[in-house]
Order: C-alpha cells, then structure tokens, then sequence
C-alpha cells in the first residue's frame, strides 16, 4: 500500500474555497498532487449524482468545500450541501462504501493554510483507507437509454 | 397491410407485467386485428425450440418485461433481440432493475443463504442449495444458473423503447402499442409515457414552500387528503419521478414510490430524489440534521427501490 498514489476529486466553490485552494498555491503552501480540483459556482451545485459519478469513475475519494455556514455568497446553497452529505453518507454505507470516501469542510477565501491542511489529512485518510474497488463495474456497457 | 408479429417474454419479474398488458381492456381487441402474438410464454403454448427456428428479424416487435438475474432470462433476451426488429423493454424490471434489482444490495450467496435457509418457513437441515446440475437416477438434471448480479435489459443487449411503470398503467401500455400499430415510432431510446415532467406537474393536490421537520412513514400519519405529501413528511418519490401514470397513488392518500423511473435527462433517479429531499430538511444545525435523517430507516432501498441495477453504483460492494 505504501506506493498507492490516491485519485481525490475536490469539488471548490467559487467564491469561498476556490480562492482558498488559489491562496494555498500563491502562499506556495504544500498540499499533495492526489487532489483534483473542479470549481463549481456554489457546493449547493454538488449533485450527491456527481459525488457518485466521480466515486463510480474511480476517484479514491471526493472533497466537497464550500462557504462556511452564513457565508454563502447564494445565502443559503451551502446549507442545502450540509443537509445532503449526511444522507448521501448514510446511502453511501449501504452500497459498502466507507463514509470516509466523502468529506465535508468548509474553507474560506482566506483559509489557505486550512485549505493546505484539509488536502493532507483528507489524502491520508485516503491512503490509510486503501484504493476504492469502484471503478470495478465499468459504466461502458451502460445501455441505450443513456446514450 | 400484413399482420404485426409481436412477442411478450417475462424474465426476472412477478408476473404483473402480463397482466398489465392485458389491462388494456377492448383495445385488445384493436390489437388482435393488428397483430399476432408469436411467442408468450404465460400464455400460450411456444417453446424457445420455436423461437430458435424462426427466421433473424422475424419478429416486428418484442415486449420483455423482467430483469436479467439467470443465465436462462440472458439467453432468451439475446435470442429475441437477434428474431426481433425492435426491442422494447417494457416495465421497470427490464428498464431498471426494480424490485428483483434490491438483491444487488446483497450476493448470490447471501440470497441463497436468506431464501433457502433463513427464512421462518424453511426447513432445509442439509442446507440444500439448487445446482447448475445434478445427477439423477433417470440422467443428468440442468438448472439455469443465478448470477450475483440482476442487471437490467439495455445492459444485456441492445434496446429500442422503454416502458416504464410496476407494472405500466393501461394508457402507458396503449400508447406503445398504438405507435407500434400505426407505424408513428418515436426517436431510438425514448422512454415512452405521456409526460417527461415529474408526478407532482399531474398531482392535484396542494404544494406550497416545502420544509420538513420530521420524516414519518405511512403508517404512522393519516395524510390531510389535499397538501402534498411530501410537505407532511411522507417520502413522496413524485418530485423525482416521471410522470404519465396520472399521479394515482398520491391521489390515494400513499407517497409515490418512483415506479416510472427518472424524469427525462437524468441518469440516476435515487441521486436526485437523494439531493431534493436533503435540501428540504427545515434545520440548519448538523445535529438536528442527522437526527431528521436518522427518521428514514432505509435510504439507500427507499431512494434506489426500482432502480439499483440502472444506478451509476448498479450494486452494493460486499466485502
């Protein structure tokens, strides 16, 4: 396990943790390469479908960020991801899929350091959990209906 | 103009699919001056044998309803998609997965163990389970074998339409046939119903700003018979599902349960039923939260009832 190189998809939002991943970078601060951002408007935006899509297209694991609560540049998207990722972790469970794989935290623009600090923790976390054995069930032969 | 030749077939499913293709009354009729039925298992005496003699593309039309769980359901599906011009998987079973589908949550293993031993009425000290093939005095007996995975029709072979619905309602069914019939085939892949907008677009009751404190399961309220469901606390499925059944079991007092499949452009209904009712949770403390959520006793069967097998996840991991 100790060569096992996580894939990490880091959904930020716009406006709180996009920015906090940029100040992360620009303050030259070191977070692993396993994550994988993907900016999205709000992390209200965060389908639990496109949690899914990138667990079932094999990310190891998948970061939501946003907004710190009261923060929300949409005033209340953020709420919306807090109620969603309980529920899609509950889900998440009965598939046989460890909770883990799905993490939740909120990072400011100016949260750089917090940012930096989230990735570490969040890729080791991974790495002690080993590769997700999702990507086993090919979506290739998925049939007609969805083109 | 000749007569149509169709086929009905049934694979993993209850039988309730048959029966709603009967459901459509005189139209019956209409469809017998059209058609001939040239393979039907549950109702007329054909053998696959017969099915393998007649000519490729022999067959206008085959209707299958079922999953596909044995060797048996995947040997006639791809035997009647070769005989077959157009393959139509018709009820959520064949379209995805449905109730069969919920068997994916567990393995071959743990069914055979549940159904063969667990259950209360089953004596079986040998712990006997079926076999592919078993010796007997008279020869050599073949069972078809059960796979660890029911998977739905389009991810067995390919398919034409869709026909959504445990079972389809009546007008469903007609209006597949009817397009059949009169030749009017829409676009490779449709799902054919009468709306491509959810259950609630056709439910006549009252919807207002939807927040939820508390979730409750049907028997435990009896349901105001004119506010939405869902804004009572039942897990009404309408919000996240296609309509065309004419929103009947809302009108009945019971939350719909997502039978006729996802609304149109979306791949995984569970994720979105998921997602819709998360955000309407009236609570923005992450105790109170989970406590709200922890009132759902199944999420994952709830949200994913008659599509496990047709979902981005198609099974559980068991370890």
């Amino acid at each position: 396990m100790d060569n096992f190189e996580p894939k990490i998809v880091a959904f930020c939002c716009n406006w709180c943790s996009y920015a906090g991943a940029d100040l992360a970078g620009t303050s030259r601060m070191q977070y692993p390469p396993a994550i994988r951002i993907i900016r999205v408007m709000c992390s209200g935006r965060v389908s639990p479908f496109l949690v899914l899509k990138a667990l079932s297209v094999g990310a190891d694991g998948v970061l939501v960020l946003g907004c710190h609560p009261g923060d929300c540049h949409y005033i209340e998207g953020n709420y919306k991801t807090m109620r969603r990722i309980p529920l899609l972790k509950k889900v998440l469970k009965q598939f046989g899929i460890e909770e883990e794989r799905v993490r939740l935290e909120w990072v400011s623009a100016s949260e750089g350091a917090k940012f930096a600090e989230v990735a570490n923790s969040f890729t080791q976390s991974i790495k002690n959990l080993g590769p997700s054995t999702l990507d086993n069930l090919k979506q290739s032969s998925k049939g007609a209906k969805h083109g | 103009m000749a007569k149509l030749k169709i086929a009905l077939y049934w694979a993993a499913s209850c039988g309730g699919c048959d029966i709603a293709t009967l459901a459509i009354g005189e139209k019956i009729l209409k469809l017998a001056e059209a058609a001939d039925i040239v393979f039907w298992p549950i109702g007329l005496d054909f053998k696959y044998a017969d099915v393998e003699k007649m000519p490729d593309k022999s067959i206008d039309a085959c209707l299958f309803n079922g999953a596909i769980r044995t060797s048996e359901n995947e040997h006639v599906a791809k035997l009647l998609r070769a005989k077959s011009k157009i393959m139509i998987a018709y009820g959520s079973c064949s379209y995805e997965g449905c109730i069969p589908g919920l068997s994916n949550f567990y393995n071959r293993q743990m069914t055979f163990e549940h159904v063969y031993i667990e259950t209360p009425t089953t004596d079986n000290p040998g712990k006997i389970f079926p076999q592919t093939k078993v010796k007997v005095p008279e020869g050599e007996l073949e069972l078809p074998e059960f796979y660890d995975t029911v998977k739905t029709l389009a991810q067995t072979v390919d398919v034409d339409y869709f026909v959504p619905g445990c079972p389809p309602e009546e007008k469903t069914t007609w209006l597949a046939l009817e397009a059949l019939i009169t030749g009017k085939l829409p676009p490779k892949g449709t799902v054919i119903s009468h709306a491509v907008k959810a259950v609630c677009d056709e439910c006549p009751r009252k919807k207002g700003e939807k927040k939820i404190k508390k979730f409750y399961r049907p028997y435990e309220i009896v349901p105001d018979p004119e506010i939405c469901l869902l804004e009572q606390g039942l897990l009404c499925y309408g919000i996240a599902t296609r309509g065309g059944c004419g929103a009947l079991c809302p009108q009945a007092n019971m939350p719909c349960t997502g039978c006729y499949g996802p609304v149109e452009g979306v791949i995984d209904q569970g994720a979105h039923f998921l997602s819709a009712l998360s955000s309407i949770i009236d609570s923005n403390d992450p105790e109170e939260i989970q406590k709200i959520i922890d009132d759902i006793p199944d999420p994952a069967g709830t949200f994913y009832r008659y599509s496990l097998p047709d979902s981005l996840l198609r099974r559980a991991r068991i370890k």
